[in-house]
């Protein structure tokens, strides 16, 4: 069977799914972190993969202002994780519960 | 046709390996080990995008991602020079209901996908490298706006952590 669109599909979904469980599953900030970029990746390989299938560049434009505003999302979201590390000492998620009622 | 398929099936395997290294490496769960790995997916999935013709996009992908965001995290690694993360009373419950609510998500993607009709030619031609994307972008005016948005705020972005960066923050 020739790899079509579904593949490219599937592969997005699955690693999208691998993210969603990194987000739920660990206690890191940092780790959860980066299973966000894990997330926003897939989003990006299902934009190419609908963009190459029907012929059309508009997604490949959509996936470049993506990465241009997640490297923007990386720098202020890093820049508040070392903010809030000086003010509790601690990258955990646990330990930051001042929000919990 | 048999060299792409195989190449696909290749990369798909490295990124969803790597990808799973990172959320849960069984061997270290140092975030510095994650952070290589998320360099490793992120390249495996350049390949899928030669693969699928964007060749800017997958040189941008490595520039960008791989190179410049992996960069600071590292950096921020080491800053915060983080202990390797001791083990803690794990939630069982927590576990379990979370990762029935993904694999449920899981089921129901991968069920919609092969059960939908998607619009798709059968030989695609679109080739998505500079030249077609640079026109794309800046001759048909639709995307010049948001071009210039996107640059005020990566500007808004660096002025931001310039101040959460500072060392009383008030």
């Amino acid at each position: 069977m020739n790899v079509g669109l579904e593949h490219y599909l599937t592969v997005s979904a699955m690693l999208f799914c691998l993210g969603l469980l990194g987000v739920i599953l660990r206690r890191n900030v940092l780790v959860i972190y980066m299973s966000l970029e894990l997330m926003l990746n897939a989003a990006n390989l299902a934009l190419v993969a609908f963009s190459r299938f029907n012929d059309n560049l508009t997604g490949q434009t959509m996936v470049f202002f993506i990465i241009t505003v997640a490297a923007a999302e990386v720098a202020v979201g890093l820049a508040l994780i070392v903010a809030l590390y000086r003010k509790r000492q601690s990258a955990h998620v646990e330990d930051l519960t001042s929000l919990k009622l | 046709m048999i060299l792409p398929d195989a190449l696909f099936y290749l990369f798909a395997f490295l990124t969803l390996l790597f990808g799973a290294l990172v959320v849960a490496n069984p061997f270290s769960r140092n975030p510095v080990t994650s952070a290589m790995f998320l360099v490793l997916t992120i390249c495996a999935m350049a390949g899928l995008f030669v693969l699928l013709n964007a060749f800017f996009l997958a040189a941008v992908q490595i520039l960008v991602y791989a190179g410049a965001v992996m960069v600071l995290f590292l950096f921020v690694i080491m800053l915060l020079d983080l202990k390797e993360e001791q083990r803690r009373k794990i939630n069982l419950f927590g576990i379990v209901t979370g990762s029935g609510a993904v694999l449920g998500l899981g089921f129901l993607l991968t069920r919609t996908i092969w059960g939908g009709d998607f619009s798709q030619t059968a030989t695609p031609k679109v080739i998505g490298d500079t030249k077609a994307l640079g026109l794309e972008l800046f001759t048909k005016g639709q995307f010049l706006l948001p071009f210039e948005i996107v640059s005020v705020l990566l500007l808004v972005a660096m002025v931001g952590v310039i101040l959460l960066s500072k060392k009383e923050l008030k």
